[in-house]
């Protein structure tokens, strides 16, 4: 029972620094693929003289993706009423191009400002509309999402060391007198110590399996691709084989570690 | 005759400024059977201590079994432990282990092969009356049983070198002559050098023996 405990409060630090960070991967996840979605409909609008091409404008912009004109035909509908075929196609000469320019991924208003200022120095263009209100606002809420979270996962993140740095105390007890009396048997470090590396693989195999197993239940969850879908986004919640891989790769290093600062940290009674 | 232990002008110290044995000369014989005595704090069990090299001289030179001790490598000192036998006074054993693998411990740190393991320990066992308690843990056994697992485990390895500190300290009479026969038995029959750090030489003895003694820092050979 006494030793089950020991296993235990180990299993369970493993456990939520492993769920802190799944978590945190899961929302990355899902701010990517919330861009994504307003990528698509986000764009600038320019104004230019001149004809552009996308060309011409991806040379300079990395950013953009596409470059789609816009047809002033609707306008001049409105204006039609009286005005000769002539006239009309002076006119059409005359007007400014407006263009739609894509982005490859969502901006941040720091690349929607130097995104801006380096299509002016085109002299060509005249007028960049960049929404920039509208976009500000959902970028500083996906942020303030994003930033919440790490806190959260930070908080997490710090209670668990906390957690294991007591569970490295009472292993440093518990061991420390199997391993001296080994050594005075003359069992070298690696047999000495072997069975603490074992405890800890296993208690790391154990928080890893637990970890698939509930993020395995939420990933299959109902409610949570419903409240996905409510927001027009797919994610990937738990992929089983690189999410438990990543899982499995954090607890044996975090439990390997302790282990060998408890073996590095021994010193022979005399 | 062989000499398992030769030490020169050896010092021991725990810290600078306190050597608990000043310059001693002395050597052990291979094969012989050796009591040190002293009063208490005399610095019997720090000698014994420095035998299996848990602490390392001062000064001056220290052999065992062929292994100069002072700035010893681990890995000599692991293959001398390995070859030697120790009885601590407070029994040093590993509590959550059963009796048996604690008895076990030097085969498999010898790396003896494993079919002999179970047939070392149920010989033991009966030699120390022990076989009914075998699946016990050390927690559930009284202090002279404890200490009667320590010295099986000590002999489990038939080592050429059994060290033993106060093996008899607080036994009950019947204890302790189970103890005395152990010690002499390994000492005739497997030829094994046996020291033992003891208040009483113990009257029962029958095997002839040494008897160092330690006084203010020094040893000298009582006759």
């Amino acid at each position: 029972m006494k030793s089950l405990r020991n296993h235990l409060s180990l299993v369970i630090a493993l456990l939520s620094i492993l769920f802190s960070l799944q978590t945190f991967i899961i929302v990355e996840r899902s701010i990517d693929a919330y861009k994504e979605s307003l990528v698509s409909n986000y764009s600038l609008v320019i104004v230019s003289q001149k004809n552009l091409t996308l060309k011409e404008i991806k040379k300079k912009h990395t950013l953009v993706s596409d470059l789609l004109p816009i047809s002033p035909d609707g306008v001049i509908k409105k204006l039609n009423a009286g005005i000769s075929k002539k006239s009309m196609d002076l006119l059409k000469l005359s007007l400014p191009k407006f263009y739609k320019l894509k982005l490859q991924h969502y901006p941040t208003p720091n690349e929607v400002h130097n995104l801006t200022k380096s299509l002016l120095r085109n002299s060509s263009i005249v007028k960049v509309e960049t929404f920039s209100k509208s976009h500000d606002t959902t970028y500083k809420l996906l942020l303030l999402f994003k930033t919440v979270i790490s806190v959260f996962a930070f908080s997490v993140g710090l209670v668990t060391i906390l957690l294991i740095s007591k569970e490295l105390k009472i292993w440093q007890f518990k061991h420390t007198e199997r391993m001296s009396i080994m050594g005075l048997f003359g069992a070298p470090i690696w047999l000495s110590s072997a069975i603490l590396f074992r405890l800890a693989l296993v208690d790391a195999f154990v928080a890893s399996g637990l970890s698939f197993a509930l993020f395995s239940i939420i990933a299959s969850s109902d409610w949570v691709m419903e409240q996905f879908t409510n927001i027009g986004i797919s994610v990937v919640v738990f992929d089983p084989i690189r999410d438990f891989g990543m899982m499995l790769g954090v607890a044996v290093l975090l439990s390997t570690l302790l282990a060998a600062f408890i073996v590095i940290s021994h010193k022979e009674e005399v | 005759m062989d000499k398992v232990i030769v030490a020169e002008n050896l010092s021991l110290a725990y810290s600078k400024d306190e050597t608990i044995i000043n310059k001693v000369n002395f050597s052990i014989d291979s094969g012989s059977f050796v009591f040190i005595t002293g009063a208490s704090g005399s610095g019997k069990s720090t000698l014994l201590k420095s035998l299996y090299g848990a602490l390392k001289p001062q000064e001056g030179s220290l052999v065992v079994a062929g292994v100069e001790l002072r700035g010893v490598s681990r890995s000599k000192l692991n293959l001398l432990r390995k070859h030697t036998g120790i009885v601590f006074q407070d029994y040093k054993l590993v509590k959550e282990w059963t009796i048996e693998k604690n008895i076990m411990l030097p085969l498999i740190i010898g790396g003896y092969d494993k079919s002999i393991h179970q047939q070392q320990v149920d010989k033991l066992l009966n030699h120390v009356r022990l076989k009914h308690q075998s699946g016990k843990y050390p927690q559930e056994l009284s202090g002279g049983e404890q200490q009667r697992v320590a010295m099986a485990r000590a002999l489990s390895h038939n080592p050429v070198l059994i060290l033993a500190d106060e093996p008899t300290g607080n036994l009950d009479e019947y204890s302790s002559q189970l103890i005395w026969n152990l010690l002499e038995g390994a000492n005739s029959d497997l030829k094994s050098t046996v020291i033992v750090v003891t208040h009483h030489i113990p009257e029962s003895m029958t095997l002839d023996y040494k008897h160092l003694h330690i006084e203010y820092g020094s040893i000298h050979e009582v006759s």
